[in-house]
């Protein structure tokens, strides 16, 4: 049977890695290449790198960087952040990536969702979605969580879905950074509302959190995480070991 | 030296890459004259069927390969790659593929259950069929790999391996100098590298 996804997720900002701490063996914990290898090994199933670059000059280092990766590293690379266009698309997947992840693109243009999917195949295209409680509805939220968009998010992430979108990433801002655990609750209704893969995002805290995301929401696909790997609070490898103790499919 | 197929689909970087990294030399080309001096064929191929077979013919591919791989070149067929090789495809409609391979590209839904996602993407494992091919001669049974796909190789003799996905799914097929992967060996971590290598010591 297909295994649960272990993902991290890097976010990049002018060619460097944002978040990172002392891992053994790298000399260098902000060099990309050097965490996607080092995550690589460990057992990541596929990696995510997040472009957090505002200026010309930073996308093109990120390029350059995606490209330097995709030389070395044999799992599935997913890119996102400044996807706006078909174009983009096209930039990143000439570069190595196997999944380009769209956020803010999509909101000011669901039409893009449609013409990467007929462009590079459903498989391709990955709505990612920033959600939040507001008076106990979920809200999708643009610009990095900042700005609510008044959109409900459940039938946001189906008409995403439905234009063409064959993964869909839920971040929920109401757990993310607060280490208590994936938000259940959203990711649930995300699992029933769509039939592709859902990616769980926000909140990871500990081994245990992961444990509980894929034994209370056994269609959630994948789990992604920044901060407690790149603070190697949890290691990759223990965490696949000790969910496939628990009966959770891993890739060991 | 091994040429990767370039018709305009597909994510050949990677797949260069992974032969980069096992220090075999490949050629990513469309030219009739370099494929028909390579010593071996990696035909890639992602989206959809139609669209890959309209490709190959409208470049003059579809015949050299047919050609080449009749004379006894290696071939290697990767994901819709493989799925070409067959003698036909089920998607959206009815088409011809290489006839290289004697089965049937049919939807994956005909034989999964419903509360399975469609397409499988993700890791999963091989279970080889009868003897252990050559291709997987650095590997084991159990080791998983990578796939993205929604149709799957059916009414097959030559299936090498399969996965479990509510259903025996095949995951790769081979007839004598012909063979093919569902799953992406350049997606597949050292498991998918060592197919690939396998692949470039095939001796006909």
């Amino acid at each position: 049977m297909i295994t649960k996804r272990i993902i991290p997720c890097l976010d990049v900002r002018d060619g460097r890695v944002v978040k990172g701490v002392n891992f053994e063996g790298i000399s260098d914990v902000s060099s990309p290449i050097e965490l996607a290898e080092y995550y690589s090994k460990s057992g990541a199933d596929e990696l995510v790198f997040y472009d957090i670059t505002a200026s010309f000059e930073g996308r093109k280092l990120f390029t350059d960087i995606l490209t330097k990766v995709a030389k070395k590293i044999f799992i599935p690379l997913t890119v996102g952040g400044g996807i706006n266009t078909v174009e983009d698309f096209d930039r990143v997947l000439k570069c190595g990536a196997d999944k380009v992840s769209v956020n803010s693109g999509a909101i000011r243009n669901p039409e893009l969702i449609k013409e990467a999917s007929l462009k590079y195949g459903n498989q391709c295209v990955v709505i990612s979605a920033d959600i939040k409680r507001v008076d106990g509805v979920f809200r999708v939220f643009a610009k990095g969580g900042r700005e609510n968009t008044g959109m409900e998010a459940i039938s946001w992430i189906k008409k995403c879905v439905n234009l063409g979108a064959g993964e869909v990433v839920v971040n929920s801002i109401d757990t993310d950074g607060v280490k208590k655990g994936f938000d259940l609750e959203l990711l649930s209704e995300v699992c029933s509302a769509v039939n592709v893969p859902v990616i769980a995002s926000g909140g990871a805290g500990s081994i245990e959190h992961f444990i509980e995301l894929f034994n209370k929401v056994p269609d959630v696909d994948a789990g992604l995480a920044a901060s407690i790997f790149h603070f190697n609070e949890v290691k990759i490898k223990d965490l696949k070991y000790k969910l496939k103790e628990n009966y959770i499919d891993m890739r060991i | 030296m091994i040429v990767i197929i370039d018709y305009g689909v597909g994510n050949l970087f990677s797949l260069k890459s992974s032969f980069d990294a096992i220090g075999v030399e490949t050629i990513v080309s469309g030219d009739e004259e370099i494929i028909k001096k390579a010593d071996k064929i990696i035909l890639p191929g992602v989206g959809a069927f139609c669209d890959a077979v309209k490709k190959l013919k409208d470049t003059g591919l579809f015949k050299i390969i047919k050609a080449e791989a009749g004379k006894g070149k290696p071939i290697l067929g990767i994901c819709l790659g493989m799925q070409m090789l067959f003698d036909k495809s089920f998607e959206n409609g009815e088409y011809d593929g290489l006839g290289l391979i004697k089965g049937k590209i049919r939807p994956l839904s005909d034989i999964i259950p419903g509360n399975l996602k469609i397409p499988q993407i993700g890791w999963n494992y091989l279970k080889f069929e009868n003897n252990k091919h050559p291709l997987f001669k650095y590997i084991n049974e159990g080791d998983y790999v990578y796939f993205v796909h929604s149709y799957y190789g059916a009414e097959c003799d030559s299936v090498i391996a399969y996965t479990e996905y509510g259903a025996s799914v095949t995951a790769a097929v081979a007839k004598d100098n012909v063979m093919g992967c569902q799953f992406h060996p350049e997606k597949s971590g050292d498991i998918g590298l060592k197919i690939l290598k396998a692949f470039s010591e095939w001796e006909a």
